[in-house]
């Protein structure tokens, strides 16, 4: 009996937590129908996003930009990818502020390649955010990871430089294809990149694997519809909008 | 097999000169005595390149790259160079360098081979994961499989060494390096110390210049050969008297004591990355210095914690050390003779764990009884394989007898 009595404890005990979650926070979004918790160090970040900051403190508009490969959208869906799902979340905890995001898709176009968009992008748009997803398309064309740190580097700099804020995000932790494409060199760079322009990085990666090896979502396995890939970006949204939060140091408390 | 010298004795000037360089170091070992410490180690590299080669799981823990900078690689390429110029170098001074050529374009060959057979198993592999796995959320990931449109351009560049997908990049940077060998020898017998002073000149213009071998459809060899031919020379020096003449700087104290400093400056950086809480303790002066640790050129932080390892290894594991007769490491001993058989059986283990978990399923159970599985399969084939070479085998009574030298990769 008491190891099965231990469990109706610990059980209990979750519920009670689960339960309490919600319950707290009282402008919170609905509780998602996935679990997907994220582990506190995956959102830390110790670099800052002081326009967005600026921005949100003294009322003006947050005009974000997401600039990524075909993994930051879902096909035939992209009203259910991770920027839409950011959108609706930052929405929600900044009630008070105007909030603007689009788009921008290079599929198949490494860092490299994207830098020369970046600027136009940036020019035209005059983002106080600009959000780069970025390493796939170099890692599957093995880009040399040193010309790769450079392009993520450049294209940092010159978004630094035009005024906008940045966060970088990485690879996403596809388990499948582990055998072909080789992530590490380019979640490395990444990071390298991260620290030396002191840029929050949304470890994508490392959050997908988490949720993979908790048991959130079985990435391996051969056959989903879109329906996993919804569940997966709607995780993924509101991560984000959570780690945009810390790193913009917004304080939900200072809000309405 | 006879002492070095004697071949050597006849030889000219030049060549005494790298026998009494190299003499202490080539103590050939009385027949059947194999200077087991590099099988076991070998043994083991293969066995932690399957693991690492795998779907991280409990057994990833065991590896060492979890507790420093090198991994097995770094032992793999080494112990190659290490008996690949012990083999080869005896026949160079016994037959002369045509022989000896001939016999490691052979080897070279074997390994090609082994090679382009591993690359058949992927390409099943693949094609059957691309017509299967439909998952939006990886649609941009699956481009990899794009390559499979165009047979007729892929598999030759994959012939030409210049296609290779991930985990299969190990066995190319061997064929490159092995065929080099002749002139690596060729230099040593002439002066070791500056044929390895050239290999670290390389290294360092590889470094300086940024060279680098091209690959298919686009990038750059995920093993430099210009970098990672310092290991494979490091081991050929060592094997040819070096490690003999630096038996002195092993043995100092002050060796001892920067080589557990440095492993343990390397264990802690390596902690910081699996525990993120801890990286506040790393200064960013020296994380802005010491990032990226580099595989593909074989950073100098890597070689010097593989030196670093290498080094209390052999200062703590006698060469006589009872333990290397003992039952318990004879799987690894076994393996490690067998290199180029387990390590392709190694390669094709990982493929086929990564479908098993695929199609079974996962779990954390699953993931660690698929590594063990594959560990005992690689114990057992090297266990066959050695009892075709002494019993089964129509010159099973021959190899007894002499050292076969087309086995670098294996019985030394």
């Amino acid at each position: 009996m008491r190891p099965g009595s231990g469990a109706v404890l610990a059980v209990s005990l979750f519920a009670g937590l689960a339960a309490a979650g919600p319950a707290r926070a009282q402008n919170a979004p609905q509780a998602p129908p996935q679990a997907c918790e994220v582990p506190a160090y995956l959102l830390n970040t110790e670099s800052l996003l002081p326009k967005v900051t600026e921005a949100v403190k003294n009322g003006r508009p947050l005009n974000i930009l997401v600039v990524g490969s075909r993994s930051s959208t879902i096909a035939s869906s992209a009203d259910s990818a991770y920027p839409a799902k950011l959108l609706a979340a930052l929405k929600q905890k900044l009630p008070s502020t105007p909030i603007d995001l689009s788009v921008e898709l290079q599929g198949g176009k490494t860092a490299e390649e994207t830098d020369a968009i970046l600027i136009k992008l940036v020019e035209a748009n005059r983002p106080t955010l600009v959000i780069w997803q970025t390493g796939t398309v170099d890692a599957m064309r093995s880009v040399d990871p040193d010309d790769f740190r450079g392009a993520v580097g450049d294209g940092v700099a010159a978004l630094q430089k035009a005024g906008a804020d940045v966060v970088l995000i990485n690879l996403q932790y596809s388990p499948r294809t582990e055998t072909m494409i080789s992530a590490p060199p380019y979640l490395d760079n990444m990071r390298v990149v991260a620290q030396q322009y002191s840029v929050p990085l949304f470890d994508r990666f490392g959050i997908m694997r988490h949720w993979n090896d908790a048991g959130d979502f079985d990435l391996f396995s051969t056959f989903h519809g879109p329906d996993m890939a919804k569940r997966v970006h709607a995780c993924l949204g509101r991560a984000l909008s959570k780690f945009v939060f810390d790193a913009a140091r917004l304080d939900p408390a200072q809000q309405n | 097999m006879s002492s070095i010298a004697d071949p050597v004795a006849a030889t000219p000037r030049s060549d005494s000169k790298v026998a009494t360089l190299a003499a202490p170091a080539i103590t050939m070992p009385v027949t059947g005595e194999r200077e087991l410490r590099l099988d076991l180690f070998r043994g083991m590299a293969l066995w932690l390149i399957f693991v690492d080669h795998l779907p991280a799981n409990i057994l990833t823990w065991l590896t060492i790259r979890n507790y420093g900078f090198s991994d097995a690689t770094e032992i793999f390429i080494f112990i190659s160079g290490y008996t690949a110029a012990f083999v080869y170098g005896r026949a160079m001074l016994q037959a002369g360098f045509v022989v000896a050529t001939a016999r490691i374009m052979r080897r070279v060959w074997q390994i090609y081979v082994a090679h382009v057979f591993l690359f058949t198993i992927f390409l099943a592999e693949i094609s059957y994961v691309a017509t299967r796995f439909e998952n939006p959320l990886y649609s941009e990931e699956m481009g990899i499989m794009d390559f499979l449109k165009q047979p007729d351009v892929t598999i030759v560049q994959a012939l030409l060494l210049r296609f290779r997908p991930v985990n299969m990049d190990v066995l190319p940077l061997y064929i490159v390096l092995m065929l080099f060998l002749p002139i690596i020898l060729w230099l040593m017998k002439w002066r070791p110390d500056v044929t390895l002073g050239l290999s670290v000149l390389l290294y360092a213009l590889a470094w300086q210049f940024d060279w680098y071998l091209t690959a298919y459809p686009g990038g750059f060899w995920i093993f430099n050969p210009f970098a990672w031919q310092l290991l494979f020379v490091f081991g050929a020096w060592c094997a040819l008297g070096g490690a003999a003449r630096m038996s002195r700087i092993l043995s100092s104290p002050v060796t001892l004591w920067i080589c557990v400093a440095y492993l343990l400056f390397a264990f802690f950086v390596t902690l910081t990355w699996h525990i993120p809480q801890l990286s506040f303790l790393m200064p960013k002066r020296l994380e802005q210095w010491m990032y990226p640790i580099t595989k593909t050129d074989l950073d100098v932080l890597r070689f010097a914690h593989f030196l670093a390892l290498a080094a209390l290894t052999v200062r703590f594991l006698p060469r006589d050390w009872a333990g290397l007769k003992s039952r318990w490491l004879r799987p690894l001993i076994l393996c490690g003779q067998h290199s180029l058989e387990i390590f392709c059986l190694g390669i094709f283990l990982a493929f086929a764990g990564h479908f098993v978990l695929a199609e079974v399923g996962g779990g954390a159970l699953m993931h660690a009884l698929v590594s063990l599985s594959g560990i005992l399969i690689m114990w057992g084939v090297a266990w066959v394989i050695s009892w075709y070479k002494h019993s089964a085998d129509k010159d099973a009574s021959k190899a007894k007898r002499m050292v076969n030298a087309d086995m670098a990769g294996g019985s030394v």
